[in-house]
């Protein structure tokens, strides 16, 4: 169960200015019902002076999303349009009193609607880029909205990221990419040096394979109650002898594989590991 | 945690006075019934001992143990040296499923449901990464399994099949027996994860081709924090947790006393009333699907209403969100749960509904009432009578309340169908 605060309760179980405006000046819609959470507002703008006379909203969505949209309603109700647009999510999330910080992304729903709803209002169509990028498919979260939303939050980790925008909170398979994105943005960029391999000689070579294997290999074996020992290295072939726990293990197989590929990675790709 | 308890009723309760819980989320967990609790209390006072210990003191407590296990494995009719203790139902399934594949380390084939709890699908899917081939089954729109499928998913490479018995959101009961006697055919463990069934409806291990099943202590009125499995004889059995010779050497750790005394208790008291209990439950649950289904327009069933648990409803109500009326119906004091993004913790909607192929603008409005022996008839007027207000009402602050969805497949869900595509490979 979510900590709510009062005022997120009473805008929650009475929401103000709930319902649609007929002929609206400006409409703005975000979510979908496949995403969880939805609202539309609309405004009735006075031409002449740019105020908002009136907004209402509609919203599906759990608590504090209803919640988030009645204050905003509220807050936005004889503002100009200049003076609207100013409004972040964390101030509507402030003047809730705050909010769950998993539930941060509904204050960032609401802005997003009134967002597009001022720009329904002016006239500007938001562009739609091909190159706009999707990062998060579960959710339909676009690179450049999270890239915005981290830097008026200050956002610097994934787990704030979902809790602001619901990206990587589903299959997160994007979390990497959400990593990286944030990387990009927060660190210092210095250009990476390309790695060089150096060929080694022959005894180079078999000093660093036993090298590994003592330092990295055997320790974890013996971790599990296994070892194991280098017979011979003639080339690229290595070859090895199980011991203790090791030699009736079922998944042999695979340490040895798991031994090649190490070895692989860190000496030489044509290395081979055979059991003696 | 009492002050944060009482700053929530204060929060979220109408007035001052004291409003009484009606709790219908049965199937989360039950209330732990009083005579249990009776019998559980001097094993938390007096009798500390280790049924370990060589003294009487702690020893005698070890003939309370055989006794408590001859009473758990009297209510599925199984012999008492097939039971053990656990912490809780996931612990069991856990247990089982490792079992299997520590017994038959050539076989590298798992096969499940898409619509499992947790304990066994998360478990599942720890072992695809580790390499294991694992079939999750598809359900159809009601939550039933094909018989087909399953056939073909089998096959000598199979270690387990972990299918559960009755399904914690839906209700829905799975053939056991039908699956089980093909399995038996073909020699491949059986286990099912049978938590939300087991003192629900009689199950008799004599009857029922199965080779492990698991059990809960608290969704039959014990405590939290106990469990048992039951391991057919002559099923190769490995443990899980490893350390002292407790249990016979295959579940390691000190015997948690009055809890698996509040299981027995627990277990005998379902026995006496397994005869009336469904036709009770079935009854008030009924009369509330029925009411809540006449009374409220866009409101579906989910699941297969002919095989079901005679406790449990899972309802869809169209175009509104879960969580908003969970806790519009906790302003009355009415505890039941949902399927929704917003209260699976994860942000995703609930995956037995989703594998169902329910509809998203139905999944999020999804609620479900799970039934106890402790409730009446009073608490379900009481639902009856609140809940087509709050769902009239939530359905006026929608955008959707009005609008005619087709989004059952529409690009937008497309990940959906990756998601089942994608759990086909593994």
């Amino acid at each position: 169960m979510w900590e709510y605060t009062k005022k997120v309760k009473e805008h929650f179980l009475r929401p103000k200015n709930v319902g649609e405006i007929e002929n609206p000046d400006a409409v703005g819609e975000v979510g979908s019902i496949i995403c969880g959470d939805a609202l539309k507002l609309t405004l009735k703008i006075d031409k002449e002076t740019e105020r908002i006379i009136d907004a209402r909203f509609q919203t599906f969505g759990c608590a504090s999303a209803i919640a988030t949209s009645s204050i905003l309603t509220e807050m936005i109700k004889g503002k100009t349009i200049d003076e609207a647009i100013k409004i972040t999510n964390q101030d509507i999330a402030d003047y809730l009193g705050g909010l769950p910080k998993e539930k941060m992304h509904c204050s960032v729903m609401g802005r997003e609607a009134l967002e597009a709803a001022i720009a329904n209002y002016r006239g500007e169509s938001k562009p739609i880029e091909e190159k706009e990028k999707l990062v998060c498919q579960c959710f339909e979260i676009t690179e450049d909205k999270i890239r915005k939303v981290a830097i008026e939050n200050h956002l610097t980790t994934v787990e704030e990221i979902t809790n602001y925008t619901k990206a990587g909170g589903g299959c997160g398979s994007c979390i990497p990419k959400i990593e990286e994105i944030l990387k990009d943005l927060w660190a210092i960029k210095v250009p990476e040096m390309p790695k060089i391999k150096k060929k080694l000689t022959n005894l180079q070579k078999i000093a660093l394979i036993q090298d590994i294997i003592e330092k990295e290999i055997r320790p974890r074996l013996q971790a599990d109650g296994g070892d194991l020992e280098i017979m011979d290295i003639e080339g690229n072939k290595v070859i090895i002898a199980l011991r203790a726990m090791c030699i009736e293990c079922p998944m042999g197989g695979v340490t040895l594989n798991n031994i090649q590929e190490k070895l692989r990675e860190l000496v030489d790709e044509n290395i081979v590991v055979e059991t003696g | 945690m009492k002050i944060l308890w009482w700053r929530r009723v204060k929060i979220w309760s109408n007035s001052d006075r004291a409003m009484k819980t009606i709790y219908f989320d049965n199937n989360a967990t039950t209330p732990i019934a009083p005579e249990v609790l009776n019998e559980m209390l001097p094993y938390l006072r007096e009798f500390y001992g280790n049924p370990s210990s060589m003294h009487t003191f702690g020893g005698q407590l070890h003939k309370k143990i055989e006794e408590a296990r001859a009473k758990v494995a009297s209510l599925i009719n199984a012999e008492p040296e097939e039971i053990i203790f656990t912490s809780c139902g996931t612990e069991s399934d856990n247990t089982a499923i490792m079992s299997a594949v520590e017994s038959y380390p050539q076989k590298r084939h798992i096969i499940t449901t898409r619509v499992e709890h947790p304990a066994v699908l998360n478990f599942c899917k720890h072992l695809a990464r580790k390499g294991y081939r694992v079939t999750f089954l598809p359900v159809d729109g009601l939550g039933r399994l094909d018989i087909n499928t399953f056939l073909k998913a089998v096959d000598d490479d199979t270690a387990i099949v972990s299918i559960m018995y009755a399904n914690n959101e839906t209700g829905v009961i799975f053939p056991i027996k039908e699956l089980g006697e093909i399995l038996r055919e073909r020699k491949i463990v059986f286990h099912t994860d049978a938590v939300q069934a087991v003192g629900k409806i009689p199950i008799d291990v004599k009857e029922l081709p199965f080779d492990m099943l698991s059990l809960s202590g608290h969704k039959l009125y014990a405590p939290k924090g106990v469990g048992a499995l039951y391991i057919r004889k002559g099923t190769r059995f490995y443990p899980y947790i490893i350390g002292g010779h407790q249990e016979r050497g295959r579940r390691a750790g000190t015997e948690n006393m009055a809890s698996i005394i509040g299981l027995s208790k627990a277990c005998e008291l379902a026995k006496e009333h397994l005869d009336r209990e469904p036709e009770y439950l079935m009854k008030l649950r009924n009369k509330l699907e029925g009411a809540l289904l006449k009374l409220c327009p866009d409101a579906q069933i989910n699941g297969d209403i002919e095989k079901r648990l005679h406790n449990t409803t899972n309802i869809s109500f169209r175009y509104i969100e879960g969580e908003a009326i969970l806790l519009r119906l906790n302003e009355y004091g009415i505890c039941a749960s949902s399927g929704s993004a917003c209260t699976s913790g994860s942000l995703e909607p609930s995956h037995v509904l989703r594998a169902m192929g329910i509809p998203f603008a139905a999944i999020h409005g999804s609620i479900r009432f799970s039934l106890s022996r402790y409730n009446t008839e009073s608490e379900i007027d009481k639902v009856i009578e609140v809940m087509p207000d709050i769902i009239k009402k939530l359905r006026t602050l929608s955008p959707y309340g009005k609008r005619v969805l087709k989004d059952c497949f529409s690009p937008k869900n497309l990940k959906f169908w990756l998601d089942i595509a994608f759990m086909n490979r593994l």
